[in-house]
C-alpha cells in the first residue's frame, strides 16, 4: 500500500481527501461521522462572527439522461449557527482526531479589526488553518462578501493581509471561478501572504424553471435566486483553473483542489494537475460520508498498480503537458478507427459525423449482405466526436497516422512564414 | 471505465470440440452490460442485498468499484464476505436473495448481481491477484474435517485470524460439492479449484485422499489439535431400498455427475428415468439430457408443491427438454442381462397424519411400468453417522447437533451440511460458506478464552 498522506503547506492529513465546507461539515457530529469513515480532513461549513438566516428550499439537482445529481446548486449561505458552538464542537474533534486536518472556512465582513479578532478566536480552538470564503457567489456576495470579494483582486490581497498578520495556521484562500481569468486573484491571494490557494467555490448558476407554476427551481415562496453550482457537471472547469493556477510562475503556492471530485479518478486527475490534495462536497451530499472508503482504496491500488510510493509522486506530473494553444503540434495527426466487431450499428456516429464533423464515415458493403461503416481516413480530421458518441468502450479508436511533416506548433510556424 | 474490455479467458465462448455437458448455460455478462449495471446500481444504504446474502457481502461496495474501475477492491469486498464468493456467483439462487431484495425489482429489473459478482471474480481468477494474506501466528493448530465450502471458509477465517490450519479431505481434490457435485455447465471445477488455491496460498495444510477415521483415526484428530471443525459435508445418494439396484444402469446421481466433472466419458444414452425432485435430481436430469438421453423423466413420490427444487431450476429442466411425473414412487427395477430395462412404480396419495405432517400413502392397484436404459436416483445424500460417533459427536440421524456451531464437545465444532436437516433450503453453497466463517469465529472465541485461562 503507498503512502497516501499529504501536506498542504504544512497541514497534514492521513489522506489526500478533505471535505469541502459545505453542509455535510456544518456540525461536530457530522465531521465526526466523517472522520471515522476515514475521511483525511474537513474544511468547517463557513463561519462568521454574525450568524446568518437561511432560507427554506436551497438545493437543486441536475437530472441528465435519468441520472440524478449530475450537477447541483444551492442558495445556502454560511453557517447559521452561533460561532461559540462551533469552536466548541471544533476543539471537541480535534481532541478526538488529532491526526486528522480541520480548517476553519472563514467568511467576514471586509475590515481588518472583524478579520483579526475572528481569526484569533477560531485559531484558539485549534485548527489546523484557515480557508478564506472569497468565493461564495450568492446572498453574501450581495453584502459584499463572499465572491465580491474574490472578484476583485486588490480586496483578495487586502483581506488576506488582514489575516495572515495574525494568522499562526497556515491560510488557504479559496477562490471564485465568477472571474474571467482565476490566475489574477490567485496571484493577489499569494501577494497577500497566502500559503495556499483552493479552487473552485460553485458558479452562478439558475437550475431550471418549473414548467408547471413557472417558478424558478429552487424557488422560495415562489421566488428564486441565483445559487452555486458544482457537482460532476464542473469538474471540468474546476480542472482548467487548477491547471492554470499550476503552471502559472506568479502563483508559487500549493493548491487544494474543488470542484465535481467523486471518484478516485477525478482525484488523480486534480493531482496530476497540480493539487497537492482535493476537496469532495457533492458526491458526499449524494452519497455520503462511506464514498470515502473507494476513495482511498482505489487511489492506493491506482499508486501500487504504477509502482508510485506515495499519492505525492502524482502531484504536478501533467502540468508540463498544459500548454497554450499555440503550442501544440500542427503536424500531429489521428483519425478514427471502427472495429467492425465491436459496433452493434447504431450508426451514431455516423449521423455525428455527417451532421457535425466533417462527413468521413460512410456505409459499405461487408462482403457479407450486410452493412458496415467505414472511415474515410483522408477526410478524417481526427476530431475525437464519433469516439465520443461511440456507446461502446474500445470500439472506436483514434490512431496515430504519419503526415510525414515535422513537428511545428503555430508559434514555430509564425516565425517562419510571418 | 477506462482500459480494454476484459474478457476472461476462464469464459471462452463453447468451442465446438467441448461437449455440451462442459459449455456454460449462462455466458457472462458482456462488458458494456457490466458497465451500464454497475452504474445503474442505486448504491442503496443498509442496502436489502446485502441484508439478504447470508454471507452479508457489500453488494453496492462491489459494484461500486466496478463503475470506478477497481476491481482488486471489488474482488477484495467480495471474497473477504464470502471465500467461496466465485461458486455463489454461478450457483446462487440470487432470485430468492440479493436480486430478489434489489430494490429496482419491482419498477425495473433488479440489478444482475450474480453476474456482476461473477464477473468480478472471474477477473481476480485470470489476473490471479493475491487478495489476504494469512493473520500473526497463534501457535493454535486446528483441524478441519472436509474441504467443502464450509470447510474451506473456515480455514480461510482461521488463517485470517492466525491459526495454524489443517484440512483433512477424502477425495483427491478440495471444493466438496463445488468441485464434485454441481454439474460443470453451471459451474466448472476450475472455479471452485480456484477458491481452494486462495485458501490454501494462506498457508494450509492439505491432506487430501484422507478420510478421518479410516486413514487416521478419530482420537488421533481429537488429541491432536486443538480445536476440530467438522465440515464433512454428506456422502453420495442412499439406495433406494428396492429390488434391482444392482442392475447395470442404475446411477447415484452425485456418482454420476462427479464423473462427468472429472471428464470421464459417461455414456448415458436412450430413456432415463430420475428419482427425485431436489436441485441435484434437476442437475442430473439435464446432465443426462446434454449427455445424450433421447428421453429423461424425473419421477416424485410427491407433488410439484412439495418439491424442493428451486423453481428457476425446475423451469431450466423443462427448457432442456426433461419431463416430470408426480406422485409416482418407485417399487422396483426390472431388468435383463444384468442391465436396466424398465422400473415400475405405484401411484401415491398424500395423506395427512394426525402431526400435521404429510404422509406418501401407495394407491393399491395403481402400479404401471415404464421402458426405461437408466436409473438415476437423486433422493437426497446419505449422512456420516459412523465418522460422528467415532469423534463422539452428538447426532440425530447423522446430522450433528450445534449450537452457533458448537457440538456437544468442547472443542468440536460443526458447519455446513453434516448440520443442515434434510431437504431445507439452508443446504446452499452460500449458506455453508457463512456458517463455515461463522464457526471459524466461535473457534476464535474458544482458543482466545483458553488463551486468557478460560475453558
Amino acid at each position: 500500500m503507498a503512502d497516501l498522506s499529504t501536506n498542504l503547506a504544512g497541514i497534514r492529513s492521513p489522506n489526500p481527501f478533505w471535505l469541502a465546507s459545505a453542509p455535510p461539515t456544518n456540525s461536530g457530529y457530522q465531521v465526526m461521522r466523517a472522520f471515522e469513515a476515514g475521511w483525511g480532513g474537513a474544511v468547517w461549513k463557513t463561519l462568521t462572527d454574525d450568524p446568518v438566516v437561511n432560507v427554506s428550499s436551497r438545493f437543486a439537482g441536475l437530472r441528465f439522461r435519468g441520472q440524478s445529481m449530475a450537477g447541483m446548486n444551492n442558495i445556502e449561505l454560511i453557517s447559521d449557527r452561533p460561532l461559540e458552538d462551533n469552536l466548541r464542537e471544533i476543539r471537541e474533534v480535534k481532541r478526538r482526531f488529532p491526526d486528522r486536518a480541520v480548517i476553519a472556512s472563514l467568511m467576514i465582513e471586509p475590515k481588518r479589526e472583524r478579520w483579526q479578532e475572528v481569526v484569533k478566536r477560531v485559531q484558539d480552538a485549534g485548527v489546523d488553518g484557515f480557508e478564506l470564503n472569497f468565493g461564495c457567489p450568492h446572498g453574501m456576495s450581495e453584502r459584499g462578501m463572499g465572491s465580491a470579494v474574490g472578484q476583485v483582486p486588490d480586496l483578495v490581497r487586502q483581506n488576506t493581509e488582514w489575516v495572515a498578520e495574525v494568522a499562526e495556521v497556515p491560510v488557504i484562500v479559496k477562490l471564485t471561478p465568477n472571474i474571467t481569468d482565476v490566475r489574477h486573484t490567485a496571484r493577489a491571494a499569494a501577494q497577500g501572504g497566502a500559503n495556499a490557494v483552493s479552487m473552485i467555490n460553485t458558479i452562478n448558476s439558475l437550475m431550471g424553471v418549473d414548467l408547471d407554476t413557472w417558478n424558478p427551481i429552487p424557488h422560495v415562496d415562489g421566488l428564486g435566486a441565483h445559487g452555486g453550482y458544482c457537482g460532476p457537471a464542473v469538474k471540468p472547469i474546476a480542472l482548467h483553473m487548477v491547471a492554470d493556477c499550476a503552471r502559472d510562475p506568479g502563483v508559487p503556492l500549493p493548491i487544494s483542489g474543488i470542484g465535481g471530485v467523486a471518484t478516485w479518478q477525478d482525484a488523480a486527475e486534480f493531482l496530476l494537475m497540480g493539487a497537492s490534495n482535493v476537496q469532495v462536497c457533492t458526491a458526499v451530499m449524494y452519497q455520503g460520508f462511506r464514498i470515502i472508503e473507494d476513495l482511498v482504496e482505489g487511489l492506493n491500488h491506482y499508486l501500487d498498480a504504477r509502482g508510485l510510493a506515495s499519492v505525492e509522486d502524482l502531484v504536478g506530473k501533467s502540468v508540463h503537458k498544459y500548454v497554450d494553444w499555440n503550442d501544440l503540434n500542427l503536424s500531429y495527426k489521428v483519425v478514427a478507427n471502427i472495429d467492425q466487431d465491436l459496433c452493434i450499428h447504431c450508426n451514431r456516429c455516423y449521423i455525428a459525423c455527417e451532421d457535425a464533423a466533417h462527413q468521413c464515415i460512410h456505409p459499405a458493403e461487408d462482403g457479407s449482405g450486410g452493412q458496415q461503416l467505414v472511415v474515410d481516413v483522408n477526410e478524417c480530421v481526427g476530431c475525437n466526436l464519433c469516439h465520443m458518441v461511440c456507446p461502446v468502450e474500445g470500439c472506436i479508436t483514434m490512431v496515430e497516422v504519419d503526415t510525414g511533416r515535422p513537428p511545428e506548433t503555430w508559434r514555430q510556424w509564425q516565425s517562419i512564414h510571418a | 471505465m477506462t482500459g480494454p474490455a476484459f474478457k476472461s479467458p476462464l469464459d471462452r465462448p463453447a468451442l465446438a470440440e467441448e461437449d455440451a455437458a462442459h459449455v456454460s448455460i449462462h455466458p457472462p455478462l458482456g462488458h458494456l452490460q457490466v458497465r451500464h449495471e454497475a452504474n445503474r446500481c442505486l448504491y442503496c444504504y443498509d442496502a436489502p442485498c446485502t441484508r439478504a446474502c447470508p454471507t452479508h457481502i457489500d453488494v453496492p461496495a462491489f459494484i461500486r468499484k466496478i463503475a470506478t474501475d477497481n476491481l482488486l477492491g471489488s474482488a477484495r469486498v467480495i471474497m473477504e464476505a464470502n471465500p467461496i464468493g466465485a461458486s455463489c456467483a454461478r450457483v446462487c439462487p440470487t432470485e430468492y436473495l440479493c436480486e430478489g431484495a434489489c430494490v429496482l425489482s419491482h419498477d425495473e429489473s433488479p440489478i444482475r448481481i450474480g453476474d456482476l459478482q461473477r464477473y468480478v471474480t472471474d477477473w481476480a481468477r485470470a489476473t490471479g491477484v493475491k487478495l489476504f494474506t494469512p493473520g500473526p501466528g497463534s501457535g493454535r493448530q486446528v483441524a478441519i474435517i472436509g474441504g467443502g465450502p464450509a470447510g474451506l471458509s473456515a480455514a480461510r477465517e482461521l488463517r485470517l485470524l492466525g491459526h495454524a490450519v489443517t484440512v483433512f479431505e477424502a477425495k483427491s481434490q478440495l471444493g466438496g460439492l463445488d468441485t464434485y457435485g454441481i454439474v460443470p455447465f453451471r459451474l466448472p471445477a476450475a472455479v471452485s479449484l480456484w477458491e481452494a488455491e486462495q485458501v490454501t496460498a494462506l498457508g494450509v495444510e492439505v491432506r487430501t485422499g484422507t478420510v478421518v477415521g479410516l486413514d487416521i483415526s478419530a482420537d488421533t484428530v481429537l488429541s491432536q489439535f486443538d480445536a476440530v471443525v467438522l465440515a464433512c459435508g454428506m456422502g453420495y445418494v442412499p439406495e433406494l431400498g428396492i429390488p434391482g439396484e444392482d442392475l447395470q444402469g442404475v446411477w447415484d446421481a452425485i456418482e454420476l455427475i462427479e464423473r462427468v466433472k472429472m471428464g470421464e466419458p459417461v455414456p448415458v444414452p436412450g430413456r432415463v428415468a430420475v428419482i427425485g425432485a431436489g436441485n441435484t435430481a434437476i442437475d442430473a436430469a439435464t446432465c443426462a439430457r446434454r449427455l445424450g438421453a433421447e428421453e429423461v423423466v424425473i419421477y416424485y413420490r410427491r407433488s410439484e408443491a412439495e418439491m424442493t427444487a428451486y423453481p428457476s431450476e425446475f423451469a431450466f429442466a423443462k427448457s432442456e427438454g426433461v419431463v416430470f411425473r408426480w406422485r409416482c414412487l418407485p417399487v422396483r427395477i426390472l431388468g435383463g442381462s444384468g442391465r436396466v430395462q424398465g422400473i415400475e412404480f405405484v401411484a401415491t396419495d398424500l395423506v395427512q397424519d394426525a402431526n400435521g405432517g404429510q404422509r406418501v400413502q401407495p394407491v393399491p392397484g395403481s402400479e404401471f411400468m415404464v421402458a426405461v436404459d437408466t436409473v438415476i436416483r437423486a433422493i437426497g445424500q446419505s449422512r456420516r453417522a459412523r465418522l460422528l460417533e467415532a469423534l463422539g459427536v452428538e447426532h440425530e440421524a447423522g446430522v450433528v447437533k450445534t449450537t452457533d456451531g458448537r457440538t456437544n464437545l468442547s472443542k468440536v465444532f460443526a458447519a455446513g451440511d453434516c448440520t443442515f436437516a434434510k431437504g431445507g433450503r439452508e443446504a446452499m453453497v452460500v449458506e455453508a460458506a457463512e456458517q463455515g466463517k461463522r464457526t471459524a469465529r466461535q473457534v476464535h472465541a474458544f482458543l482466545s478464552g483458553q488463551a486468557q485461562g478460560g475453558v
